[in-house]
């Protein structure tokens, strides 16, 4: 690429800016949370393909028809989409700089992923105790592995859902925690796509095997 | 004590696990615990505790954090090489009834920390070093986007570098070779301390390395100066994004596999055994869907690198530019459709061998493109052979041989009777001593001016050069000849004698890059003591044609007073050529982020967590993640993050610029 | 140089192909190094002479042939490795002996069974009904197929001067098909890393006459051992530098059991919980058996159960010198012998290991 050449008449082309705008604090913490979680994502990804190679290896074990409920895994599923929905209607009072309401919205969020956790708890406590622990065969592994890892991230966002909730008590819906009710939120819609490819293609297609 | 108290206190640490009564580690912990008192009782002599916590560890500037990198690569670059002599030396003696000073228990862990420490420890830390001290200077930005997270991911590094030398002296470390294979690293064959101090040790450095690799990815994104479009990027921040892309997409694969064999070892998980439907392939698998991109990883920012010094040295532009950009991203992609290469011979069947021995062979051709594209830059310039373009010449023969042989190896049946050689050793040393290790050391020769405001000198730089280069093929190239001969990896004996005058060689060889070594520990001694002989006061010393050269040598914190506009590629060369006048006047308060301790204290805290899940201790793991997570929250109430750096200051760091330059004039 | 030299036709074929590979790769290689050479040396900044163009940084003529050139060789490479690679895919039996003397329906390859183990190679003649550790001999000019398995983890066949190397995976069977076209005594090795003992694989492989083969697999049915499934279970303990030894029967059904990793009576076979999995619609799982020999997981160790800290540099009280899981010779940090240290209790005074 050869350099530019000045057209003449123009002006002297400017080499520094003397007078700079301010930048927006955090300008770049949108980009880079999408980027962590896409690099989430990747995780999820191989644990998805874990599960695809070895969802079929029962190692002489129970399978997936034999221990899967389906209604309490829709219970399970229809808490964590309501958390969702929940979340949504925080971000919009958030928006609408109510934060009595954004408060309310946050909390009811956080119950529905306690259910969430707590019914999936159960689920394993169950399972293990049925013989189908994760040590069992290699698709209970990854089974495990999968929905567990899901499970830890809802416990890790239901900690940093407190914890917001704490500092938006204590400072208001200023800039800093609007961004951050963002990150939690682009966190949270995350968990729930995923949510719907674990229940998809290990609860669903599982029992249709 | 009951010995349940013990075990459940202590984990499974014991008094066995301190090698009191081992003369070779007894005598390395002696010199190592005799050299860190030295340093440490120097720093606490000279108070300088202080100014390293305020001004070095808690810093939240890319400047210093690049730095801290370099430097934690020279001292494990020490570490790891100690191993290669060890190796050498043991391979160069260990002949029929000779049986060397090695036995399997213990050449076993040299050969593999060798592997664990250069790759993750030595090559990462000088390839993150050099794109955080250079990227923001290169794109007119004052600091990367997200500096706490510069900081927290360095420390992370330091944890495990820490915790793989922890492994020295207490316990011991894997013996599996530096990728842990399945069924090999699973709880049936290695139920001992050494593949928990790998995991963890990887886990924790490959969190900082991601999120490193999500903050220059934001950085180059968003923080470029006006009028940088991407294609008036310097190549090194191209090569920097494609690296950082690779990183991003590449690292969580290695944390899942890693997580995966932990559960496998922690849990009794099935996915890496040879019973209850494990599959050891898949662990091969995943760990070169990693394995591969991170070679790419550390080739592609020295390549950018190349780039800049043949331009600079040539004082010529770069030759197709585009062409260029384009090669980068072709490697960038293909590098994740080659890593089934690694494993041609796992049986995967002709026409899947077939495949990815292709796509092997179709990377090269942008490689070489870079190549010609360097070769004829040089083409009608005017070359100045200063350090870092010795080594680009350098590089430039001996990564072409390198290359070679890896398109050799790409052949799956060619494969098949080099898989696993010294040819094979032979090989991936060539490419990475000549590309990452040659192109460190002319980074460092070019840029170390611009750091420190001083010049490396020359004389003992060559010398470095000349051992690193002439010892380099000593060593490598009798490699190659064994491989041709049939033998293979990791043996620690041999029964041909025929064999013996090759290895002799290539120890010979090995001594010489020792050499090369100290040379460039004397080359850094005596520059220090002779700095005001070799002082940089323009802050451009090699006619430079990006950014960075703008500034002066080191930069103010705040890197640029006004931000620059940039109108072309090459934007210093073309401010310079159209007499663009630096502005002395009108200066203003900048905003800069606080410097914290947190990142340490994190990391601090990863690093209890890593030993005590090493060593079993169950309650100090809990203790250490709840502070973990503890320590973090705590952060987050931090709100009060920056300040701004008065405007007297900047107006009095640009005034003593503005003299300096005019003395230099 | 063996690779180069070698004495099996599926070896030479391989090395033909990198002959060829870097024959055509030399085309580009020399011209660059040459080129470096020549353009750092005609454009040194003191050769005044020499034209100095600063601005001139495209040509699209010469990025054509920068891409075109190598892509052209890749293409050729390429097109040879496709071909290759199918031909000599080690799963794909063997259409000739050597150039010229085509495999006919006559030939009848020789079966060799071969088992990795730790830290030794065991061979079992399935035709024969004989089988031996850490000695293959094999007939001259007749094709030979070898399967592959490992007892505990993954090793790599190879033998030079033969054929290329695969993997030997535990619970899993690979091929290889092979040819020795010269009588001789050639080296076998591993050459995938697996532990304490890798350094000692090897393994003599005998290329004989096909009398001399009679005769050889005659002497090893006079051998007194049978390999037993208690023999067997011996043998599978972990131990080095294994003298060469010989079976002179071969308890039935042992191939399978060593596949299915089912040889101790009691353990499940892989082969049966396939057939039950297969049925529910499960795709090729492997090593597909409950796993009931496998040790737990550490967080359920209980707190007398931790061990594997123990660094071996620290004092050991075993003997040096015996071959057992217990021999300590190979387990120290050196080759010194603790015994001769002063203050050291309780060790014998064998001379150290040299």
């Amino acid at each position: 690429m050869s350099s530019a050449t000045i057209p003449p008449g123009a002006e002297a082309p400017i080499f520094y800016e003397t007078d700079e705008h301010h930048h927006e604090a955090g300008g770049s913490t949108m980009l880079g949370f999408w980027l962590y979680l896409m690099s989430d994502c990747l995780i999820f990804a191989m644990l998805f393909a874990a599960y695809g190679v070895y969802g079929g290896s029962y190692a002489g074990g129970p399978d997936q028809r034999e221990l899967f409920e389906l209604p309490l895994v829709a219970v399970n599923t229809a808490m964590l989409l309501f958390s969702s929905i929940t979340y949504g209607f925080a971000m919009i009072a958030m928006d609408e700089n109510r934060k009595g309401a954004t408060q309310a919205w946050l909390a009811v969020t956080g119950l529905f992923g306690l259910a969430f956790l707590g019914i999936e708890l159960y689920e394993f406590s169950n399972l293990i105790h049925e013989g189908a622990g994760p040590w069992r065969s290699a698709f209970l592994s990854a089974f495990f592995t999968l929905v567990g890892t899901h499970g830890l991230h809802v416990t890790f966002g239901i900690i940093w859902l407190v914890t917001l909730m704490v500092q938006v008590g204590r400072k208001g819906l200023i800039p800093d925690n609007k961004r951050r009710l963002q990150c939690l939120s682009l966190f949270w819609h995350f968990l729930d796509v995923i949510w719907i490819g674990v229940f998809t293609f290990v609860y669903l297609l599982g029992v249709l095997r | 004590m009951s010995e349940t108290l013990l075990k459940t206190i202590f984990g499974r640490l014991t008094l066995d696990s301190f090698p009191i009564h081992e003369p070779i580690l007894v005598g390395t912990f002696a010199a190592v615990a005799f050299g860190g008192a030295v340093v440490l009782g120097a720093l606490t002599y000279f108070k300088l505790w202080g100014y390293l916590w305020k001004e070095w560890f808690t810093t939240v500037d890319h400047k210093r954090i690049g730095i801290m990198y370099m430097i934690l690569g020279i001292i494990m670059l020490l570490r790891g090489f100690a191993d290669a002599l060890m190796m050498r030396a043991q391979q160069a003696m260990a002949f029929g009834a000779n049986e060397g000073f090695l036995p399997a228990h213990h050449y076993d862990q040299v050969f593999t920390a060798h592997g664990v420490i250069m790759i993750f420890f030595v090559a990462m830390p000088f390839v993150t070093g050099l794109m955080n001290y250079v990227v923001p200077l290169q794109i007119g930005a004052r600091d990367v986007s997200f500096p706490f997270l510069n900081n927290f991911s360095f420390w992370m590094t330091v944890s495990g570098a820490v915790i793989v030398m922890a492994s020295l002296f207490v316990g011991e470390f894997a013996r599996t070779g530096w990728l842990a294979m399945a069924p090999l690293s699973g709880l049936d064959y290695s139920p001992d301390v050494g593949v928990d101090y790998y995991i963890w040790a990887l886990q924790i450095a490959g969190v900082g390395t991601l999120l490193s690799g999500v903050n220059l990815l934001a950085t180059i994104i968003k923080m470029r100066a006006p009028g940088m479009t991407l294609m008036k990027m310097p190549v090194f921040v191209w090569t920097a994004l494609a690296t950082n892309t690779l990183i991003v997409a590449a690292f969580p694969i290695l944390t899942a596999v890693l997580a995966m064999l932990s559960l496998d070892r922690y849990i009794g998980t099935n996915f890496f055994t040879n019973t209850g439907g494990g599959n050891p392939m898949m662990y091969v698998n995943m760990i070169w869907i990693w394995g591969h991109p991170e070679v790419y990883i550390l080739i592609l920012p020295l390549f950018g690198v190349f780039s800049e010094i043949t331009s600079t040295f040539s004082s010529k532009r770069i030759f197709g530019y585009t062409s260029m950009v384009y090669a980068i991203l072709v490697i960038t992609i293909l590098a994740y459709l080659v890593w089934l290469h690694h494993f041609f011979t796992m049986g995967s069947g002709a026409s899947v061998n077939s495949f990815f021995g292709i796509t092997t062979m179709i990377i090269s051709i942008p490689t070489g493109a870079k190549i010609f594209n360097w070769l004829f830059t040089m083409y009608k310039g005017r070359i100045r052979f200063e350090l870092p373009m010795m080594w680009t010449i350098a590089f430039m023969i001996t990564f072409v041989i390198g290359g070679m042989t890896g398109v050799l190896l790409a052949v799956p049946p060619a494969d098949f009777v080099l898989h696993n050689s010294l040819f094979l050793i032979a090989h991936f040393h060539n490419v990475i001593i000549g590309g990452v290790v040659f192109g460190t050391f002319a980074a460092i020769n070019y840029w170390f001016p611009k750091a420190f405001g001083f010049k490396l000198d020359k004389f003992w730089g060559t010398v470095s050069f000349w051992c690193w280069t002439l010892g380099f093929y000593v060593a490598f190239m009798p490699l190659y000849v064994l491989g041709l001969m049939g033998v293979t990896r990791r043996l620690r004996h041999f029964d041909d004698p025929s064999l013996q005058i090759w290895f002799i060689i290539a120890a010979l060889g090995a001594l010489m890059i020792a050499a090369g070594i100290g040379a460039m520990l004397v080359q850094f001694w005596v520059s220090f003591r002779n700095r005001e002989a070799l002082r940089d006061t323009t802050g451009d010393p090699w006619g430079g044609r990006t950014l960075e050269w703008a500034t002066s040598s080191p930069p103010p914190d705040y890197n640029f007073a006004f931000t620059p506009v940039v109108h072309d590629l090459d934007a210093w060369y073309d401010m310079k050529a159209r007499g663009a006048e630096r502005p002395t006047e009108g200066f203003r308060a900048i905003h800069m982020p606080r410097y914290t301790g947190a990142g340490v204290i994190l990391a601090g805290c990863a690093t209890v967590f890593g030993l005590a899940m090493i060593w079993y201790i169950w309650w100090l793991a809990a203790l250490s993640f709840v502070g973990l997570l503890a320590v973090a929250i705590g952060h987050t109430f931090n709100y009060d993050r920056d300040y701004y750096i008065p405007v007297e200051e900047v107006i009095e760091t640009e005034n003593a610029r503005t003299k300096a330059l005019a003395a230099g004039a | 140089m063996v690779v180069m030299n070698p004495a099996g036709d599926v070896a030479r074929q391989q090395a033909d192909l990198i002959l060829w590979s870097t024959g055509l790769m030399l085309i580009i290689i020399i011209p660059v190094i040459a080129l470096t050479v020549l353009f750092a040396w005609k454009y040194r900044a003191s050769n005044t002479e020499a034209e100095y163009r600063p601005d001139w940084d495209h040509s699209t003529g010469l990025e054509l042939v920068i891409w075109a050139m190598p892509l052209l060789i890749v293409i050729a490479l390429g097109a040879l490795t496709w071909l290759a690679t199918h031909t000599l895919d080690p799963y794909r039996p063997l259409t000739r002996v050597a150039p010229g003397e085509p495999v006919t329906p006559a030939t009848k390859p020789l079966v060799v069974e071969v088992v990795s183990m730790d830290w030794k190679w065991l061979f079992l003649y399935p035709e024969q009904g004989i089988a031996t550790v850490n000695q293959l001999v094999v007939p001259v000019n007749r094709p030979v197929q070898f399967k592959m398995t490992s007892s505990s983890v993954m090793n790599t066949f190879y033998v030079p001067a033969m054929a290329g190397m695969i993997y030997t995976m535990p619970g899993m069977e690979t091929q290889l098909h092979a040819v020795l076209n010269k009588t001789g005594t050639f080296e076998g090795k591993s050459a995938n890393y697996s532990g304490a003992g890798f350094s000692y694989m090897n393994f003599p492989t005998r290329s004989v006459t096909e009398a001399q083969f009679g005769e050889w697999v005659e002497s090893i049915r006079r051998q007194p051992d049978r390999l037993s499934t208690d023999r067997y279970l011996e043998l599978e303990k972990p131990s080095e530098r294994v003298p060469a030894m010989g079976f002179n029967a071969v308890q039935p059904g042992l191939w399978d059991k060593i596949l299915g990793m089912c040889v101790k009576p009691g353990t499940p076979c892989m082969q049966d919980a396939m057939a039950k999995d297969m049925h529910r619609g499960a795709h090729a799982p492997v090593s597909n058996r409950p796993p009931v020999d496998k040790p737990d997981g550490a967080l359920f160790k209980a707190p007398e159960d931790k061990k594997g800290g123990e660094n071996r540099g620290a004092p050991i009280e075993t003997p040096a010198g015996s071959q057992d899981r217990g021999g300590e010779k190979n387990r120290s940090f050196s080759a010194i012998d603790h015994s001769t240290l002063p203050g050291v209790p309780g060790r014998s005074s064998a001379a150290a290991g040299a």
